[in-house]
């Protein structure tokens, strides 16, 4: 088991050994990027396709399958028909502001996921303030989209570039807001030590990871929301809205330089769904002790796809949100609940201390009430609100 | 309830996923070069000329009338007419064509031509998938002359009615020589080709 578990952390340090000793710390740097852009690298292509399958079957439709077996080779026709398409730059455009925008979308992805732990031991870097850089990190693509849309001199390209600066901004406060709990609960900011908070189990057979607490679920749930806003996935796919602004902030952009935005997309995708992974479902360890001859990075591996799973379900059944619509969502209706499950965190910890007969069951409830009340509360705000009247001072 | 209709939807989507791969007849998908959807009977695509029997230049109806030439709003129909004379189905001497042309690409499938024919011999085809490679495509009497038994094949209502006409006048052009030649009664049919209309009478009286 333990072989199996640590095989890619021991293959890495062979690798390393068999170099000089000044050049191993960058062997090993080497090595973990290596490693990490070849996993999610494949990841990307293997996610197209099957979001591409997963989309159609749930569409009644069979999806792509012409290229190679059940249209397998589908990423590498793709790959192809991006890499030989002309690059075009549009006329009028920043030319510099419009090459460097995708590069400054893709490099801090890259970056971000150097400080997730994908299995034991297996962290590129396990830096001490790990969610804080991956958050700093993250909040650099909304720079990199508005590059994109300032440079194209393009009026849809700036007008979903702004939309994407509205909503990333906004999403970022609940998504913060909703990892605060877990912090809480580990007492640490590295996301390894996070993920070691949650071993064990409750009673033997539940598993101790936060999303099995009220407000842990409630977080995820929170979450796994403005994550999806943050990768501006459907159904907060405003900054894109091919059907409004043909496709934003991307409308000038072709060949590899629309590829890239495409792969930093994704991986932003995949950097936050294995943050959500860390901090709410237990990172890499297994549910219970007895599924542990499971290796760790196979179980992040399976928590990983079902959350990508999950994001693709809703992609195929939503649809867009209008803009004042996603942020009154974020702003009247996401952030409140989450400062409301920062004291509901509170509460539940406070409560630990209580040792009477049916006091689990006591504490499950009241958390949950005290969530349940303000979602209802605030949902039913949400919808009696007043449809927005827009008001033109030149276009009566 | 806020997310009611989500897990609605969702539950719409996980079944169509989960029924997709058990039921092949929720995929409303037909991959096209593979698989074709069975034609129906209305449409109408490029003409083709009828032929009765077995030959198809013995027993093309075609008259070489150039009504359809010159209907055409197109003018893709070329004819030229043959010197030869030959019997159609109701003995009577008829012209024939020795060319005919049809230019598919120019071709806009109005089907004025099939509405003008009073021979019954030029009718609307239902092949969808021409591609050609260059402006033109002309289709030849060779790839023009399609049997009867085809006809009732794509088109079956239009066909019947044709087929029961023709028997009837047929039946009306023998009575009347009957009638003249008293003598021979069992004169041979004139036409070769007259063997077919009168099988194809049957169904379409009943």
């Amino acid at each position: 088991m333990n072989a199996l578990d640590q095989i890619f952390v021991a293959a890495g340090r062979w690798m390393t050994g068999l170099a000089p000793a000044p050049l191993q710390p960058l062997v090993a740097m080497a090595l973990a990027i290596a490693g990490l852009m070849a996993v999610f690298g494949t990841c990307f292509a293997v996610t197209t396709i099957f979001e591409r399958k997963i989309l159609g079957r749930m569409q009644n439709r069979l999806g792509p399958n012409r290229v190679g077996p059940f249209g397998l080779l589908q990423p590498m026709a793709d790959g192809v028909k991006m890499l030989t398409k002309e690059d075009i730059v549009p006329f009028s455009a920043d030319r510099v502001v419009h090459f460097l925008a995708p590069l400054a979308l893709t490099v801090p992805v890259w970056l971000a996921f150097a400080v997730l732990p994908f299995g034991r031991n297996m962290s590129a870097i396990d830096l001490n303030a790990g969610i804080l850089f991956f958050f700093a990190i993250g909040s650099a693509s909304e720079l990199a989209v508005f590059m994109a849309g300032w440079s194209s001199q393009n009026k849809y390209a700036l007008l979903g570039a702004m939309r994407a600066i509205a909503q990333m901004i906004s999403y970022e406060v609940p998504l913060v807001l909703a990892t605060i709990p877990v912090l809480m609960a580990a007492g640490s900011l590295s996301l390894t030590d996070i993920v070691l908070a949650q071993s064990g189990t409750v009673m033997g057979v539940v598993p101790r990871w936060n999303v099995l607490t009220p407000w842990g679920l409630a977080g995820f749930a929170l979450f796994m929301i403005a994550a999806a806003a943050e990768s501006n996935r459907c159904p907060f796919d405003l900054p894109e809205g091919e059907s409004e602004l043909i496709a934003g902030f991307l409308t000038e952009y072709s060949g590899f330089k629309y590829a890239l935005f495409f792969l930093g997309e994704y991986l932003g995708l995949f950097a936050v769904t294995a943050l959500a992974v860390t901090l709410f479902l237990g990172g890499w360890q297994a549910p219970l002790p007895a599924l542990e001859w499971f290796p760790s990075w196979g179980w992040f591996a399976v928590k990983f796809s079902a959350l990508i799973f999950l994001f693709i379900w809703v992609r195929a059944t939503l649809p867009r949100l209008r803009l004042d619509q996603l942020l009154s969502f974020a702003w009247k209706f996401l952030v409140p609940l989450a400062l409301v499950n920062l004291f509901v965190a509170v509460g539940w910890w406070q409560s630990s201390a209580w040792h009477f007969p049916a006091a689990l069951e006591l504490r499950w409830l009241l958390g949950a009430g005290l969530l349940a009340v303000p979602y209802v509360w605030l949902g039913q705000a949400l919808k009696s609100g007043k449809p927005v009247q827009h008001h033109y001072s030149y276009a009566e | 309830m806020l997310g009611r209709g989500i897990i609605k939807g969702l539950w719409e989507t996980g079944r169509n996923f989960c029924g997709s791969y058990y039921d092949p007849a929720r995929l409303t998908t037909v991959q096209y070069p593979e698989a074709k959807l069975a034609p129906w009977e209305n449409a109408r695509t490029v003409p083709f000329l009828v032929y009765d029997g077995k030959d198809a230049i013995a027993g093309l109806r075609c008259t070489a009338c150039t009504i359809c030439e010159q209907e055409c709003p197109a003018h893709c129909i070329e004819i030229v007419k043959d010197t030869a004379k030959r019997a159609d189905y109701l003995g009577k001497m008829q012209l024939q064509p020795k060319v005919f042309d049809i230019d598919a690409m120019v071709c806009m499938s109005c089907g004025i031509c099939a509405e003008v024919c009073p021979f019954d011999s030029i009718k609307m085809d239902q092949v969808f998938d021409l591609a050609g490679g260059s402006r033109s495509m002309m289709l030849t009497l060779k790839e023009l002359a399609k049997s009867n038994e085809y006809f009732r094949l794509i088109h079956p209502t239009e066909a019947a009615v044709v087929d029961a006409a023709r028997a009837e006048e047929q039946r009306k052009a023998q009575a009347k020589k009957a009638a003249a030649s008293p003598a021979l009664p069992n004169a041979p049919a004139t036409s070769p080709v007259s063997a077919a209309p009168a099988r194809a009478a049957t169904p379409a009286v009943a």
